[in-house]
């Protein structure tokens, strides 16, 4: 039997409040939206960026572009899982040179997620600055990749898991720490 | 989906998820062409071998450019400047490259079956890119492709492959593809190129042409190959054009759009008449475009499984 504990740690309201404080760090970091862009990553990246854009259009009200990034194709544990992992489209309709692409991802663990999506980016041109914004840093880096703006630090230990649920995935906004415990 | 599978033999056998998941795959290699830089770094360190025992321009290249696009190493093998030449055995080529520590190969040959065979002395990745009169699996995926790009759902769709169905692994592919999609298969050309009890592959069959276009949403017409009719059963090209040819003409008497594919390369005026393969009725280099893709996904898919945890299920 396996079974689980699960400890929610930010709720719906708490999520929107932690995006809206996101927004405001990444426009002022910036100083305006001028030449910023918005690149999800998959799965989970890419709702979040459409909600920073919009976030960002209500302080701003200008909509920056969005594109949904999938990085299976540069990653770097490809053939080490028995299950080739399913490659998802890329959809990028802009240029990115002499951009400042903010990079959204839902969770911040190993960093090999974000190494991956640094070389996509360098295939699809030149930016001027690449930042990084995540909803959840959970600590356990592998590699030197810090995050320029994080939703919330949640320290945890390797056998646990960060669950970050969306409504427009997942039906629900919510973010938990689920341990298992007990035979697998 | 669990995508377990270690060669590409044919198509025969392959459900309806599969086939959607290889284009669904093949849809996202498909965004990368059209990069700034159309190359992504997925296979870099695995190494492939082109084995092409029959001649090939378009399979070959759309390969070698899949490969590329991959970051994969690869290595072409060329029939007339090989050992085989000098009398050496299949089994011993193939036993001889594995010996390399390559990962997959990619094969046409002329018998049927070969890379069935190849598959069972060598521990690498079996390809099929052609093998004589069997499959041609990866023409019938992108032929797959290409009309769903167009239609969307395939169920329900009426297409004609017209030509030398016997002696086609185009064809064959086509045939197990289309109906694992639910689309229905009809098979048009003179009686000598239908297969001996074709009727049994659950197909229409059309001896006239104007009746196969009447049936039709799309028409696959396969290039008449010349070099494969020393028996007797096909008179003349000028023959063929008149009773067979694919004409605008024809097509605008049957009142309706019809999509027409070839897997190339034409014969202009024999199967196809020329201003018509140009015309926009014709998806024909939309085809080899997604040629590239779908082998790109082929080759991403199909690498997976390494030999030692193939039995293994998903930890």
């Amino acid at each position: 039997m396996v079974a689980e504990r699960n400890n929610q740690v930010i709720d719906a309201a708490g999520l929107h409040r932690t995006l809206t404080r996101l927004a405001h760090e990444i426009v002022e970091q910036n100083r305006g939206v001028a030449n910023l862009v918005l690149l999800g990553v998959r799965t989970r990246g890419v709702p979040i960026a459409y909600r920073l854009q919009r976030m960002i259009n209500d302080i701003e009200g200008q909509d920056l572009p969005v594109g949904e990034l999938d990085v299976t194709m540069y990653r770097d544990d490809v053939f080490q899982k028995i299950k080739q992992p399913s490659v998802q489209t890329t959809n990028i309709k802009f240029n990115i040179d002499g951009k400042t692409v903010v990079v959204v991802d839902d969770v911040l663990y190993t960093g090999r997620t974000v190494r991956a999506a640094l070389d996509a980016i360098i295939d699809f041109g030149r930016p001027t600055a690449i930042q990084l914004a995540v909803l959840i840093d959970r600590g356990h880096r592998e590699l030197p990749i810090r995050a320029d703006y994080v939703g919330k630090s949640i320290p945890t230990s390797q056998g646990e898991e960060v669950r970050v649920k969306l409504k427009e995935t997942d039906q629900q906004d919510s973010v938990s720490v689920i341990r298992a415990f007990g035979e697998k | 989906m669990q995508f377990s599978r270690k060669h590409l033999l044919g198509l025969e056998g392959f459900s309806k998820e599969e086939i959607l998941y290889i284009l669904d795959t093949a849809k996202s290699f498909r965004e990368v062409l059209s990069r700034p830089i159309p190359k992504v770094p997925t296979l870099r360190g695995k190494t492939i071998v082109n084995l092409f025992f029959e001649a090939s321009t378009r399979t070959r290249i759309s390969f070698e450019l899949a490969e590329k696009r991959l970051s994969a190493d690869s290595v072409n093998f060329a029939v007339s400047t090989s050992s085989v030449k000098k009398g050496e055995t299949l089994r011993d080529t193939a036993r001889n490259i594995e010996a390399m520590k390559i990962d997959m190969v990619v094969m046409r040959h002329s018998a049927a079956g070969a890379p069935h065979f190849l598959s069972q002395c060598v521990d690498a990745h079996i390809i099929n890119a052609g093998d004589g009169q069997h499959e041609h699996p990866t023409q019938g995926l992108l032929d797959l492709m290409t009309l769903q790009e167009k239609f969307g759902d395939l169920s329900g769709l009426n297409v004609v492959v017209v030509g030398d169905i016997a002696h086609s692994r185009v064809a064959r592919s086509n045939i197990y593809g289309l109906q694992a999609l639910g689309a229905k298969v009809g098979l048009c050309g003179p009686a000598t190129f239908i297969p001996y009890q074709a009727e049994h592959w659950g197909v229409e069959i059309f001896n006239k042409i104007d009746e196969a276009i009447e049936w039709a949403n799309v028409l696959n017409v396969l290039r008449i190959q010349l070099e494969r009719q020393q028996g007797g059963m096909f008179s003349t090209t000028r023959e063929y054009f008149n009773l067979f040819g694919i004409t605008r003409q024809r097509i605008e008497s049957a009142g309706k759009d019809i999509t027409i594919l070839h897997p190339g390369p034409i014969n202009r005026g024999v199967e196809i008449e020329s201003e018509l393969a140009d015309s926009d009725y014709a998806l024909i280099l939309q085809q080899v475009t997604n040629g590239v893709a779908i082998r790109m996904a082929v080759l991403y898919l199909f690498s997976g499984l390494s030999s030692d945890n193939s039995s293994e299920s998903d930890a």
